[in-house]
């Protein structure tokens, strides 16, 4: 029996040569990707995962690992096995023109024409 | 905590590369070289995956054992709201682990295979932690000192290559500032309290200072297969650069205290700035790390206790149709 300079060790009678059967696969569980929102109005943020035997147990422990400090007011949880996702190495399916003005406000510049109509009718 | 992991110097470097694909690992390295990370799916070296396994699981392990000999003050340490703080400081710790058992869980190491090498001791956690919290004073050293060892060692690596060990490092480092901050609080408040306090935490400090040495590991040999790792961005500083970097650091808010350092010789050479020191025991490190300090019987078998006796409940809670696959970020 150990006799440690931590009381809760003493207390806790454990032998030292206490070998054990080693873990088997799935004693951890499954894994959840955990979902933050700080604030009412902020998007979910996706911040890693936990491993849970199901998803009430998963919002339990996402609360203590993603929520123990600073501001929270929501988490959502999903099976990782239940996610969809592109490949990185098909990442160029998000290539298609390089020239994407035309999708930006940006791509849109009127005032030229429209000082330069001004000028022409008061002139 | 507490990175570092301990890499075999004598480990060739010849071989590191056999068998790989050479155009794939030009476009891995110019990757990493234009400052991009990795991501768990992407192609890697074989090498490249073997040492952040055991460099992330390390790290993970780390945490877990480290919660031990400051876990062991929670209840005595004085009044109520060191109390709270202490708490929340080790459950921090052992959330670091979680999170950094998730980073390496990516790159195919299931955390049921990391704690089974745990917990028969095949796999090293930071030596530090084979050595016990005798007083209060002790712990307040170790949440001061010892993180901020770690802190210099996980902000080095948080700039690292790897994509979900970055990001648990992020996270991690955010708490590390709360528990280096406790840890001076409490060193000041016993280094200004009375002539017993004083004593207490010089002690303490004596006590932890060898350890404190071999923390961030021998000096590196400069090989091939460190060239490798840190061009990988894998190991971001060697050994010597982060100690320099703690030493300068910490010496000075040590000496502003009036407590002293155990080291005659520790000075800082004006002239290279660089801090020389009694060449710590590297003997000892060697002897501790495999398995004979004065705590590894012990933290190994209480770690072996929590899984036995959990088991029961993590069996219950376990569903036929649940099933594992590997995490992506
Ligand atoms: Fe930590
Ligand atoms: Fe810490």
């Amino acid at each position: 029996m150990i006799k440690s300079l931590d009381p809760r060790v003493t207390r806790a009678e454990i032998e030292l040569d206490n070998a054990i059967e080693p873990l088997k696969e799935m004693d951890q569980w499954e894994t959840f990707e955990v979902f933050h929102q700080k604030r009412r109005g902020d998007q979910h943020m996706h911040v890693g995962i936990v491993h849970a035997p199901n998803a009430e147990m998963a919002i339990l422990f996402a609360k203590e690992q993603y929520g123990r400090r600073g501001l929270s007011v929501n988490i959502w949880v999903v099976k990782t096995r239940d996610v969809f996702t592109t490949d990185y190495d098909d990442s160029d399916i998000f290539e298609t023109v390089p020239e994407k003005q035309y999708r930006e406000a940006g791509g849109y510049k009127v005032m030229d024409k429209i000082n330069k109509y001004k000028k022409s009718v008061k002139a | 905590m507490y990175g570092n992991a301990y890499i075999d110097p004598n480990e060739k470097a010849a071989g590191i590369l056999a068998g790989e694909d050479m155009q794939k690992l030009a476009e891995f390295e110019a990757r990493i070289a234009r400052g991009e990370k990795i991501e768990p799916k992407d192609w890697m070296p074989k090498e490249y995956r073997k040492q952040l396994i055991r460099m992330i699981e390390q790290h993970a392990h780390s945490e877990i054992i480290g919660a031990l000999p400051e876990g062991t003050w929670i209840t005595r340490a004085p009044g109520f709201k060191r109390k709270l703080a202490l708490m929340a400081k080790v459950q921090d710790e052992v959330g670091h682990g979680q999170l950094l058992y998730s980073a390496a869980e990516t790159l195919g190491k299931s955390r049921e295979a990391m704690i089974n090498d745990l917990i028969t001791g095949k796999s090293k956690y930071s030596n530090v932690f084979n050595y016990p919290a005798f007083t209060w004073a002790d712990a307040c050293v170790i949440a001061w000192l010892i993180d901020a060892g770690a802190i210099i060692n996980q902000v080095a690596n948080a700039k690292g290559s790897y994509g979900p060990y970055c990001r648990a490092l992020d996270r991690i480092c955010t708490e590390e500032s709360f528990h280096l901050k406790y840890g001076h609080d409490n060193v000041v408040t016993l280094a200004t309290g009375t002539p017993v306090q004083r004593k207490m935490v010089q002690e303490a400090l004596n006590r932890w200072w060898p350890p404190i040495m071999h923390f961030f590991g021998p000096s590196d040999k400069i090989s091939n297969h460190t060239e490798i790792l840190m061009r990988w961005k894998v190991k971001m500083a060697t050994n010597d650069d982060m100690r320099q970097q703690f030493l300068n650091m910490y010496v000075p808010k040590i000496w502003d205290l009036g407590l002293t350092v155990p080291d005659a010789k520790l000075s800082k050479n004006e002239e290279t700035g660089k801090w020389e020191y009694t060449e710590p025991d590297w003997d000892e490190f060697k002897r501790v790390i495999n398995g004979d300090g004065p705590c590894n019987a012990e933290r190994l078998a209480v770690r072996r206790n929590a899984e036995e006796r959990g088991r029961w409940v993590r069996e219950a809670l376990n569903t036929s149709e649940s099933k594992y696959m590997v995490p992506f970020a």
